[in-house]
């Protein structure tokens, strides 16, 4: 916890974007979470991502339950709505507000405790039903609000502040998320910016249910030797399958790149992820072989990152459910009640 | 690869506190300012004093090198300073030190002479450089005696500024903090010979005689009109001491320098309705300190530009007025300027008193060619920069005698030095060998998030010093112009300090790379990175490190074997890095760097 407001005073070489705001604008009030918190990186991510998508900060919608993590919204993009749902609701409330004006950018922030264990329900059914939104679970497989108990990811066999080890098994998120039905999915970590700032760019560019786990260490509880959540072990852990180094939209491709080390996805959008690859030949459109080969990293005991799945077709809640295509709210009397003669063609055609 | 850097050497840290860097005599000015903010007038005039001998002098009159240095200037943001960014108004916080300290507790405070240790060193001159190095000896037992020509000691202080910006009581109390300290003794005398002081058996001579001959005008008629010719440097000191009273209602003031403004704010004082300043060079290269010139121009006295004397029309031995060739300046390939003729008609401008303030020059004809003293090319001693030794074994130079004209600081800081080599000479030291500065380091840290300091940057633009009321200024020569900061301005401006000298200490084997300094620094100034050469490592930070004067702080010890590299430059001191830091890894430590006088003379370095 901080006691000083950050100063606004700003580096001389700030630069505006072309919505016209510098990257300080994005900023949120000042972080109440412990010092060396990753969530606050997961913070300065989403804020970096949002001011290079040139994003206006009124359309963006964050949402989140309870926890740590939920808090985290509060400390970036300050003009922009926000709502803070009940422990493990948050799913259901983002699917409402996105039914009701599928305009604004959702974004729902959300901790291991809220989704994976409260929560665990309403995480299957907003990733089932494909809403239109970028859920990051910041997860430090650890209860830290309530002083350090295991959480539903902590990895079994893994060791607690107090120096228990866990029983139970661990719920991978990455896993339950692909299998229900996301189409963007992926894995990074709060100390490594230059893999999780590009991640959250396609993510929020997306159209349809995209995920993202984000290991964010506990400085206060989960950073000691036999966590599995550690900034030390995630470091050591690693196994990034790829970085995203180019999103480009509905552009023209000029540069050739040398396909044994780079690798494309094109969105039904016209958009294109522009891969690196790392090491080994990986292809996160394979459903199948992304299942796999997250599940051959949890038996490795490696921490899989990058993007590990995406549906480059998606469709979203919208799509299935055949809504308008404007807001709620933009619709006026005219639409709503089209008159006598809509009503007797509407009766008409049932009889 | 660059290498980590070595805290250890005091230097790092001091380039860091750009103002204390900049002072000549390394004044610690962000700890003064907060003793100011703080209401310790007499602890922050005591600082000062000890540094620059002249608190209160200064505090009026200073060029106030430390002032563009000031990180201030270069961290603000137009948006909320009304467009212009500004260093600290560094100089008039020390004159509030000066103004609310409390005498009878700085008259406890001045030392006193120790007892004597049966050297005798004498002063020539007794102006500001001669003042400091009598202070700094007396209190180690010297006998000193200062010789000078004028009644009351000072020099060029009490002489060349106008008491409209220098009351003479602050000289007075000021030179009376010096002799106070006792084993001084002031010969109203005026020095024709060196080899006659030295014969007298001194122990060492320190030359602080300054530059005192005022460049005089080569000009058809300069001559004949020559009784309404006056020499800046004389004139004002001829006003200084009351033997001039009034001036003509048209005065053209020649010259760009300080000496001008001060000759053309006295003209407007002494009866002068029309008085402007005439220059050969253009307006922004005068030599003048901006705000001399925003006074004068403040005072109805126009500054014309690019004019060069030619000819002063008489008649009868009466002055009619001067006639200027019009030129431009031209530029050839290096870049060097010089003036050439417009090739427009030249302009006549009526005038019933000229004042030349052209310049000044060192001038020893007292010093006979065989008494051991050389000098160079252009007539200044031959000296070492380091101790300022001539090439007399016994004799010492300082101030505006030693290198040419230059600002009172600076004989502050030379006096010092001199000082300490003639006390190391004395007591059989090598002079060459410097005493390192007294360092004290201490964290800063109170609590978890409280600081032993202000560390919230204020966003308050610069103050400006009340002056009296223009009318009432120019009726009575003897008011000062300026009134001054009162205790209420002077703490806000002292809140502009950004404290500078609480320095970012960085300890990698602490650090577990967690990014959170780098997140909630304002400045971008943290990175964490591969380490690399340093033109390519300052353009991939997290901002790019586009001022290469300043240092990039490089810490090791990283698990990751990355480096943490922060950007000196732009740093606001304000510990959020500290604050957000889990570990303590970074701290907020203040450096105390404080100059050795000769009273340490003898601390290695």
């Amino acid at each position: 916890m901080t006691y000083i407001a950050k100063p606004r005073l700003h580096h001389p070489s700030l630069v505006k974007n072309k919505a016209g705001f510098t990257r300080r604008d994005y900023e949120g009030a000042v972080s109440t979470l412990c010092a060396g918190c990753g969530h606050d990186s997961i913070s300065a991510a989403i804020i970096q991502a949002c001011y290079e998508l040139d994003i206006l900060p009124h359309q963006v919608a964050k949402l989140s339950g309870i926890g740590c993590s939920s808090k985290a919204p509060t400390y970036f993009v300050g003009a922009s709505h926000g709502f803070n749902t009940v422990h493990g609701r948050m799913p259901s409330v983002m699917t409402g507000a996105n039914l009701a004006n599928r305009d604004l950018i959702y974004m729902g922030v959300s901790g291991d405790g809220d989704s994976a264990s409260i929560g665990l329900g309403q995480f299957a059914h907003v990733m089932r039903r494909g809403v239109n939104m970028t859920y990051i679970v910041m997860n430090n497989g650890v209860y830290g609000l309530t002083k350090g108990q295991f959480s539903a990811t902590a990895d079994k066999g893994s060791i607690s502040k107090k120096g228990v080890s866990n029983p139970d098994s661990s719920i991978d998120m990455v896993s339950l998320a692909i299998l229900m039905g996301a189409t963007f999915v992926g894995r990074s970590f709060s100390g490594d910016k230059h893999q999780l700032v590009p991640l959250i760019k396609a993510a929020m560019d997306h159209k349809g249910a995209a995920f993202l786990d984000v290991i964010s260490p506990c400085v206060a509880f989960n950073n000691h030797a036999g966590s599995t959540k550690s900034y030390d072990y995630v470091r050591e852990h690693n196994e990034a399958l790829n970085r995203i180094d180019f999103i480009e939209t509905r552009e023209e491709i000029t540069t050739s790149y040398d396909p044994g080390t780079t690798k494309i996805v094109r969105q039904h959008d016209g958009s294109i992820l522009r891969l690196r690859k790392l090491g080994e030949d990986y292809d996160p459109s394979d459903k199948v072989a992304a299942v796999k080969r997250v599940q051959e990293g949890l038996h490795a005991g490696e921490v899989v990152t990058g993007l590990l799945y995406v549906d480059p077709t998606p469709s979203d809640l919208h799509a299935n459910l055949n809504t308008v295509d404007v807001p709620l709210n933009t619709l006026n009397a005219p639409e709503l009640c089209p008159g006598t003669s809509a009503l007797d063609k509407i009766n008409a055609s049932l009889r | 690869m660059l290498k980590p850097t070595d805290i250890a050497n005091p230097d790092y840290f001091h380039k860091v506190v750009d103002c204390q860097w900049a002072c000549p005599a390394h004044t610690p000015v962000p700890e003064y300012i907060r003793l100011i903010a703080h209401g310790r007038y007499s602890d922050a005039y005591m600082i000062n004093w000890k540094s620059n001998v002249f608190p209160g002098i200064l505090g009026r009159t200073c060029d106030r090198p430390c002032e563009p240095a000031c990180r201030r200037s270069r961290v603000e943001d137009e948006t909320l300073v009304k467009g212009k960014k500004e260093p600290v108004a560094i100089c008039r916080l020390k004159r509030v030190a000066a103004d609310y300290k409390d005498d009878d507790d700085i008259n406890s405070k001045m030392p006193k002479a120790a007892e004597k240790n049966g050297r005798r060193v004498a002063c020539i001159g007794g102006g500001p450089s001669s003042l400091t190095v009598a202070r700094d000896l007396a209190v180690l037992g010297y006998e000193i005696v200062i010789y000078d020509q004028d009644p009351k000691l000072g020099g060029f202080i009490r002489t060349q500024i106008p008491h409209f910006r220098l009351p003479e009581s602050v000289i007075d109390e000021e030179v009376g903090y010096i002799t106070g300290i006792g084993n001084i003794e002031f010969r109203h005398q005026r020095v024709d010979s060196l080899k006659a002081v030295l014969a007298e058996g001194y122990d060492a001579v320190f030359v602080g005689s300054g530059a005192p001959r005022g460049r005089d005008l080569d000009v058809p008629g300069r001559k004949e009109a020559g009784a309404n010719i006056h020499i800046g440097l004389d004139w004002l000191s001829s006003v200084s001491f009351g033997h001039i009273d009034k001036v003509g209602k048209r005065v053209i003031v020649l010259g760009g320098g300080n000496t001008a403004m001060d000759c053309c704010r006295t003209a407007r004082r002494l009866g002068g309705e029309d008085v402007k300043v005439i220059v050969r060079s253009g307006f922004d290269e005068m030599k003048a300190s901006p705000w001399e010139k925003e006074d004068a121009i403040g005072e109805d006295i126009p500054i014309l530009n690019m004019l060069v004397p030619k000819e002063v029309r008489h008649e009868g031995g009466k002055i009619k007025g001067v006639v200027f060739e019009k030129v431009v300046a031209k530029y050839d390939d290096k870049g060097r300027r010089s003036l050439v003729p417009s090739g427009e008609p030249d302009e006549f401008h009526e005038c019933d008193d000229v004042l030349v303030a052209i310049g000044q020059e060192n001038a020893f004809p007292w010093i006979e060619k065989d008494a051991g003293i050389e000098f160079d090319k252009w007539g200044l001693p031959q000296l070492n920069e380091k101790t300022f030794a001539s090439t007399h074994p016994k004799v010492f130079f300082g101030g505006d005698a030693a290198f040419g004209p230059k600002n009172i600081i600076w004989a502050a800081a030379h006096g010092h030095e001199a000082a300490t080599s003639i006390h190391k000479m004395l007591i059989g030291e090598n002079p060459e060998e410097r005493p390192a500065p007294g360092v004290n380091v201490a964290s800063q840290k109170m609590g978890i998030h409280e600081w032993s300091y202000d560390n919230a940057p204020t966003i308050d633009h610069r103050l400006k010093v009340p002056h009296r009321p223009k009318k009432e200024a120019l009726k009575d020569i003897m008011a000062e112009v300026e009134l001054g900061f009162d205790p209420q301005l002077a703490f806000k401006e002292a809140q502009r300090c950004l404290n500078c000298d609480v320095q970012t200490v960085f300890t990698g084997q602490l650090c577990i790379e967690c990014d959170a300094c780098v997140d909630i620094c304002p400045m971008d100034c943290i990175t964490f990175t591969e380490n690399g050469e340093e033109k390519d490592l300052r353009t991939r930070l997290t901002a790019p490190a586009m001022n290469p004067t300043q240092d990039l702080y490089i810490g090791d010890g990283l698990k990751t074997q990355r480096v943490m590299v922060k950007d000196e430059d732009v740093c606001l001191h304000c510990g959020l890095c500290a604050e957000r830091c889990p570990t303590g890894a970074w701290d907020m430590r203040k450096y105390y760097i404080e100059m050795t006088h000769a009273e340490h003379a003898c601390r290695k370095q």
